[in-house]
């Protein structure tokens, strides 16, 4: 299973196209670092505007801490797509090209390759999360510097002393790890049923598309289904970035506001990919293959 | 004799389209077995269903006296394939290729031993390059250094020349021959043309939609007793009317167009030319043929 999986994960970094993601979220990020850079207090001032009124911020509300929470905000929505680039591939790219036919007549079983596989598209995810909170992060950090981290909520604005940040982070990414897998087993599963990578591919982001907008409609009768939507528990990684209150109205540090919705939507996501993967194993096991 | 392969019953249905129906033979330890059909007769589907591509609808495998279903890690070990093309990963090179399926089946081999197997190939020079850059003879011959490095029982080739040369089907069939008498291995050969199976099988089944048509030794198929012999004359009426009233009258076949076709012993063959010659019927053509070759061309022009 360990070879399997190492001849996976070398297939995966042999491909230039495994790189266009790392490119394209470098890009990305550089040029929201760029532009925050050069005209970040504008951004700020815009922001906050129906806030100034009230309050008066003191030290360096621009830091590294809220950049990286801007970049997340922006760019978690759009990863899918480019985890649905390798994930949707895995099988599908196998039977456009024949080597699938090559790779079931070696004494491996087909449970071994679907996972082997899946754990390979998993691990790509990691690497993609892991590059993104390098740039994103620990970038933003050294570019911005660090400060207090103020967030604005829908009804209230949120401050996240200095100290309490960088912990709510590992814990934010790790959910989003978990959100992208999510991701990732259901473009491997839709990856089973078609011999060709762009059916796959297209499907799953057309479905992302589909249920995110499903997620965030305010009308009464998709509410209704919206807590059975994976994409609705995608965003749970915000709350990390909200904490509990004393009675007194002051914040207490190291503390969650909404744990449960964070468990609730980590067991949705498992649900949901061990779903994807339990299916794509049965419908592999049984597939023939013709091409 | 001990058997390889058995397969008893194979059906596949693909929906109410049955690709093989019933299919039953046997294939012996040591011998080169020529599998053969039409495009479209079931070969590749039965080949497919051998190395657990597809589920039979229905039937039982067993290779080396074990079920496939139950053993297939097991015998897959003991089994080199080439299913139709010969696909690899594109953007490896062969030496990273056969690195790579090396480990999946186990071995850990040396580079020094991954040359060895791609210098028997002819590949050695060409170890470095991306497979993308290889013309189908070369993907076909690193498709048989993988199939070939882990020591086989079994070697499977489905359509092993399509695509290739002269030379390089000159080259694989002589490859085949050496394989099966230098180191014992068993060759199971798909091929819809009787001429790359006939030089080199020992036995031979032909298969046309999903079904047996025929199958045995190839020495008992070739049999020079049942030699059809087609022959063309400046005139065939006459030529037609003299071997009725001859000795011959017995060894006409019925008429299946211009030409005339007798069936006998090939060592008969001068003596019937001695016949037309002596009735002053000039020869345009004397083709002899075997007996599978005409059931053979009368299977595929039924089809056709």
């Amino acid at each position: 299973m360990l070879t399997l999986l190492q001849v996976e994960l070398y297939k995966i970094f042999k491909r230039p196209r495994t790189y266009i993601a790392f490119i394209a979220i470098a890009a990305l990020i550089g040029i929201i670092q760029l532009g925050l850079k050069l005209d970040g207090d504008a951004y700020v001032s815009f922001v906050m505007n129906n806030v100034e009124q009230s309050f008066v911020f003191q030290g360096n509300l621009l830091n590294g801490y809220l950049v990286c929470y801007i970049i997340l905000q922006l760019l978690l929505v759009h990863v899918p797509l480019l985890i649905a680039l390798v994930a949707a591939d895995m099988v599908s790219g196998e039977a456009n090209i024949g080597t699938l036919r090559l790779l079931l007549t070696q004494p491996v079983s087909r449970n071994e390759i679907i996972l082997a596989k899946f754990l390979a598209a998993a691990i790509y995810t990691l690497l993609l999360l892991v590059w993104m909170a390098i740039l994103a992060l620990f970038v933003s950090m050294w570019l911005f510097g660090t400060d207090d981290l103020i967030i604005q909520k829908t009804r209230y604005l949120v401050q996240l002393s200095r100290n309490d940040v960088f912990w709510r982070y590992i814990g934010a990414f790790g959910f989003a790890l978990l959100a992208m897998l999510t991701v990732a087993a259901l473009g491997f599963l839709l990856s089973i049923f078609a011999d060709n990578s762009i059916g796959p591919i297209v499907a799953t982001i057309s479905i992302i598309i589909f249920l995110t907008i499903l997620s965030t409609m305010s009308i009464p009768i998709f509410q209704k289904i919206q807590p059975y939507l994976f994409t609705t528990h995608m965003v749970a990684w915000k709350e990390f970035f909200d904490l509990k209150v004393n009675a007194d109205n002051a914040a207490i540090n190291g503390t969650i506001q909404n744990k449960q919705q964070i468990i609730q939507s980590a067991g949705i996501l498992i649900l949901h990919i061990v779903v994807f993967i339990g299916v794509a194993m049965y419908a592999f096991k049984r597939k023939d293959i013709l091409t | 004799m001990e058997s390889i392969i058995e397969v008893q019953r194979l059906t596949k249905q693909f929906g109410h389209i049955t690709a093989v129906d019933n299919l039953s033979f046997e294939v012996p330890k040591g011998s080169i077995f020529g599998f053969l059909g039409q495009n479209g007769a079931g070969k590749s589907t039965t080949i497919r269903m051998l190395m657990s591509l597809i589920t039979p609808t229905s039937g039982e495998i067993q290779f080396f006296g074990m079920p496939l279903q139950e053993k297939r890690k097991l015998i897959l070990k003991k089994i080199g394939a080439i299913i139709e093309k010969p696909d690899m990963y594109g953007y490896l090179s062969a030496y990273d290729n056969l690195k790579m399926f090396a480990r999946l089946n186990g071995l850990n081999l040396t580079q020094s031993q991954l040359i060895h197997h791609l210098e028997q190939v002819g590949l050695a020079h060409r170890a470095d390059n991306k497979v993308k850059t290889f013309s189908q003879g070369m993907k076909q011959r690193l498709g048989l250094a993988i199939a070939l490095m882990h020591n086989p029982s079994l070697i499977v080739l489905d359509e092993p020349t399509n695509g290739l040369d002269p030379q390089g089907i000159a080259d694989i069939r002589q490859l085949i021959m050496q394989l099966n008498t230098e180191r014992q291995i068993t060759i199971f050969l798909s091929s819809h043309l009787l001429s790359e199976i006939e030089q080199i099988a020992t036995h031979i089944l032909i298969i046309d939609k999903g079904k047996k048509v025929i199958a045995d030794s190839a020495k008992a198929l070739f049999n020079p007793a049942d030699t059809i012999v087609e022959i063309n004359t400046n005139n065939n009426n006459n030529a037609l009317t003299h071997l009725q009233n001859s000795q011959w009258q017995h060894n006409l076949q019925q008429n299946r167009g211009p030409n005339i076709f007798l069936k006998m012993h090939y060592n008969q063959i001068p003596e019937l030319n001695k016949f037309l010659f002596e009735h002053n019927i000039q020869l345009l053509l004397l083709q002899p043929r075997h007996s599978l070759e005409d059931y053979f061309l009368q299977v595929t022009s039924n089809i056709q």
